[in-house]
């Protein structure tokens, strides 16, 4: 069975993970299954089911919103908070539209019993598509409010809303939102859809939007009592291990349990390829585990490794226009016809390595059955999609799976997954008990999916003029986000070509777009190079969209490209690039300083433009921006996943470098606030340009290329 | 084993291996879960606690190893309802994303203030260097530690 996908929040939902199968499915008519759980759990006890949640729900207020009689106003939501701020600006959306100060509002988020579906945490869309919703349902409850505070005074004339009450302007007379609680039945009330036209806030009258409340939540988290899914604790919890495969692919054969079954307060459980244990610590269910371990045979498969990945993802990749794989093909005007006018053709091919996530946080889950009702708390991005696959792979009507997603220690795309959930939820149908599961970084690294490898190849022929006039290009594995040129070009042929990937792959922070902009921006730098032009004038040259030029030239203003470029030294350097995804725009210029005897790379210092229409929150904005520019230093010159023989070699921190304080450089923003443009998300899309603009710095510094992510110091060494 | 761990001003007493990790002790058999695991090798240190004032990470630390050291975990920063001026920088910097960081940041902050109150730019790395943020908030939390060493010297 296979969930019906929203395309709001699946941007490539061929392309990721997001339709790879459930990877658990347990066999009930198994005897080692039925011996461990006992016959109770199995039976389907008479309760009351959850309260199911159909997509249309989220077209009625009372889905969305709840005013209790204290004034007290909750707002609910399937969106996620990993740190990227929507517990904060759907709360602020709300409070916009109801007038009332933002911490009146608190959110349920990502309780499947209590929350509308809006979709998974993914695409940045919880600010184009979920924060509308919200203001919509809130701008209808306001309405509803203000029509019942006219049916209790029996008043025609002119009513005020603000601070969360109505006035009645001829009178003076009030009635806050609690007392309209107290003499009305409100959630009847707002038993009602929400109409398709109904009054936003303008957003020049915006009084909360487009401010920067205190991040909700905020205490908790500075005196720790914030309860991450790796800190939720239920009575008589046990905390669980499992068994993992020595290498990619491996097939658990046998494994002898009755050692593991001797140990005292342990529980250990095989089911297929499934093998773990339970205990009152994670000490204690390690010690199980290691002994377990030492008594498990498991049939090895071959593996290719990362040395010779680029040549084996092309040798995988699905070519045949009429495959059932078919590449994804856009084209304009006739690749032949402008390559055979140019003067100049230019060839190049760059290569984008597997990265990982990490999450400070690694996957964590609790399970705990009752009643045949299945309840699990885990940090994921998608808590529908997790609890299809708990039902799934525990044979359950969805109804009776519950996931809870306390707000989670980190994201970037790496949490779509329920794995660590049903495992969790294995382990606990075995021992009876609520049991605790938290991946340590190494399982972390290993079993969570990967940012997907690219190679990517292109092609451009040139006038005499310097000018594009044949653009060809293609990516093979990595995605088609921003695979289309923003270049004003009149033959393109622009291809995304499927492979075989041979590890998991999946969602990641901007997906292929980083992979895309690096090579298409570092190719427009070779090619403004082989025009003898500047790169920042080539791309204006080729650039109509408005938003895209705004960006790049207040970049290129606040870092003083010319004079910068002028001022420049002996072994440093300076690039910019720029770039679109999702609907907002972006462009960085980077200053470096580079040795090539010691293959070391510095970035001196950066500044990055960003536009996603109308701000709706400058400081978590600003703090998005920031942390994708850092985040993505790292796969620009330092991430990279290594395996050989199915074994990742660098999976921990000590073996794979992430930015430290250290390699924060100075870091100046540019946020153009586009009030009369439509509000996009703003989490992923900064990210893109950061890389090319490195590498194009890079090569104006010692005039070598580095035609891969991560650009390896290594390779500058003469 | 039985152990006493001095914990926030407090006596603690646990049964439980001596080889366990402090991490697990806190977190397992304490219910102190504001200090967290992040990597089980001190790369990290999202598992910092202090020891007697020092920024020490938990995960690899064998709880016996501690004797009747003063242990100070996030929790025990807090005074009653106030917060410590350093936790109190990092909320009014909003010095933080998904905030898994930032009890091991806090920690360690505190332990780099005892020592330098006016603590240099390389100071601050130098210190901070081994505490990882996956959100890279690292500009709001270098402008939280200025800001609780500007409040700290001001009270002084």
């Amino acid at each position: 069975m296979r969930l019906t996908r929203d395309r709001d929040t699946c941007p490539e939902p061929e392309r990721y993970e997001l339709d790879e199968a459930s990877r658990y499915r347990f066999d009930l008519s198994r005897r080692s299954f039925l011996g461990v759980t006992g016959a109770g759990l199995l039976i389907m006890a008479s309760h009351e089911p959850a309260q199911a949640q159909t997509r249309n729900q989220r077209d009625t207020i009372a889905a969305r919103l709840h005013i209790a009689k204290d004034g007290k106003i909750t707002l609910m939501t399937s969106k996620v908070e990993v740190g990227q701020g929507s517990r904060t600006q759907l709360a602020q959306a709300a409070a916009e539209e109801l007038r009332v100060p933002v911490d009146r509002i608190d959110l349920v988020m990502a309780d499947t019993a209590q929350v509308p579906d809006d979709g998974g945490t993914a695409g940045s869309r919880t600010t184009p598509s979920t924060v509308p919703a919200v203001r919509k349902s809130a701008a209808a409850a306001r309405e509803v409010l203000i029509k019942l505070a006219r049916e209790q005074w029996s008043v025609e004339g002119l009513l005020k809303v603000e601070d969360g009450k109505i006035t009645d302007t001829a009178t003076g007379r009030t009635l806050s939102y609690a007392d309209l609680a107290g003499l009305v039945d409100l959630p009847k009330s707002f038993e009602q859809n929400i109409p398709a036209e109904v009054k936003l806030c303008p957003v020049d009258q915006w009084t909360v939007l487009g401010t920067s409340p205190q991040k909700a939540n905020a205490r908790n988290i500075v005196t720790g009592s914030h309860r991450y899914p790796s800190d939720v604790v239920r009575p008589n919890m046990l905390y669980g291990k499992v068994l993992r495969a020595p290498s990619y692919g491996a097939v658990l054969t046998d494994v002898d349990l009755s050692a593991v079954q001797k140990l005292p307060g342990v529980t250990v459980v095989r089911d297929g390829n499934f093998a773990g244990c339970a205990a009152a610590t994670s000490f204690g269910a390690q010690k199980a585990l290691d002994a377990l371990s030492s008594k498990a045979s498991w049939k090895i498969v071959p593996h290719p490794s990362s040395k010779e990945l680029f040549t084996y993802l092309k040798q995988k990749a699905a070519t045949d226009e009429s495959g059932p794989r078919k590449p994804r093909v856009r084209s304009k005007g006739s690749l032949q016809e402008g390559l055979a006018a140019a003067k100049q053709t230019v060839r190049a091919s760059y290569e984008i390595a597997y990265i990982q996530h990490a999450p400070m946080e690694p996957r964590a889950a609790v399970a705990e059955w009752q009643a045949g009702q299945l309840t699990v708390w885990t940090g994921s991005q998608q808590p529908q999609r997790v609890r299809h696959d708990l039902a799934d792979a525990f044979h359950l009507p969805e109804d009776r799976v519950r996931v809870i997603v306390p707000d989670t220690g980190g994201g970037f795309g790496g949490k779509h997954t329920g794995e660590v959930a049903v495992e969790a939820a294995r382990l606990s149908k075995g021992a009876g008990r609520p049991v605790s599961l938290r991946w340590t970084r190494e399982e972390e690294f290993t079993w969570a999916y990967f940012r997907p490898a690219g190679l990517i190849e292109t092609q451009a022929g040139l006038a005499a003029d310097g000018r594009l006039l044949a653009w060809d290009f293609t990516n093979f594995n990595s995605g088609a986000s921003a695979l289309e040129s923003p270049y004003e070009i009149p033959h393109t042929h622009e291809r995304f070509c499927y492979s075989e990937p041979p590890l998991r792959e999946g969602s990641y922070r901007a997906l292929a777009a980083t992979a895309n902009t690096f090579a298409r921006e570092s190719f427009m730098d070779e090619l403004a190079t082989a025009a003898k032009a500047d790169a920042l004038e080539y791309r204006l040259a080729h650039l109509k969209n408005e938003r895209l030029r705004a960006v790049l030239q207040a970049a290129a203003e606040r870092f003083d490209w010319q004079g910068a470029r002028k001022r420049r030294l002996l072994g440093m350097g300076v690039g910019l690039a720029c770039g679109t995804e999702k609907g907002s725009y972006t462009a960085a210029c980077v200053e470096v300083a580079v040795d090539r005897e010691r293959g070391a790379i510095k970035v001196l210092r950066m500044v990055e433009a960003f536009e996603c229409g109308a701000i709706q929150n400058p400081a978590n904005l600003r703090a998005q921006v920031e942390g994708c520019i850092i985040m993505t230093l790292g796969g620009t010159l330092s991430e990279e996943i290594q395996f050989e023989n199915g074994r990742l070699l660098n999976g921990r921190f000590s073996k794979y470098p992430v930015p430290r304080f250290e390699d924060v450089p100075p870091i100046e923003t540019v946020l153009i606030n586009r009030l009369d443009l439509p509000s996009v998300g703003a989490g992923e899309t900064p990210m893109i340009a950061v890389p090319p603009a490195v590498g194009n710095a890079v090569f104006d510094a010692c005039a070598v290329r580095v035609r891969s992510m991560p650009i390896r110091g290594s390779a500058l060494k003469s | 084993m039985i152990l006493n761990l001095n914990i926030n001003g407090k006596v603690r007493t646990v049964e439980t291996d001596p080889e366990r990790p402090l991490l697990d002790v806190l977190r397992e058999d304490l219910d102190l879960t504001g200090t967290k695991y992040g990597c089980g090798e001190g790369q990290c240190r999202a598992c910092t606690v202090l020891i007697d004032g020092r920024p020490v990470t938990s995960c690899r630390l064998p709880a016996s190893s501690v004797g009747s050291k003063n242990i100070v975990t996030i929790e025990g920063l807090t005074q009653g309802d106030v917060l410590h001026p350093v936790q109190e920088a990092f909320l009014q910097e909003g010095a933080m994303q998904c905030g898994y960081c930032v009890p091991g940041m806090i920690l360690t902050a505190t332990g780099l203030l005892e020592k330098h109150p006016n603590p240099t730019e390389d100071q601050i790395t130098e210190w901070m260097n081994g505490n990882l943020c996956r959100c890279c908030g690292y500009p709001k939390i270098i402008a939280a530690i200025r800001r609780a060493a500007e409040v700290r010297t001001s009270i002084r």
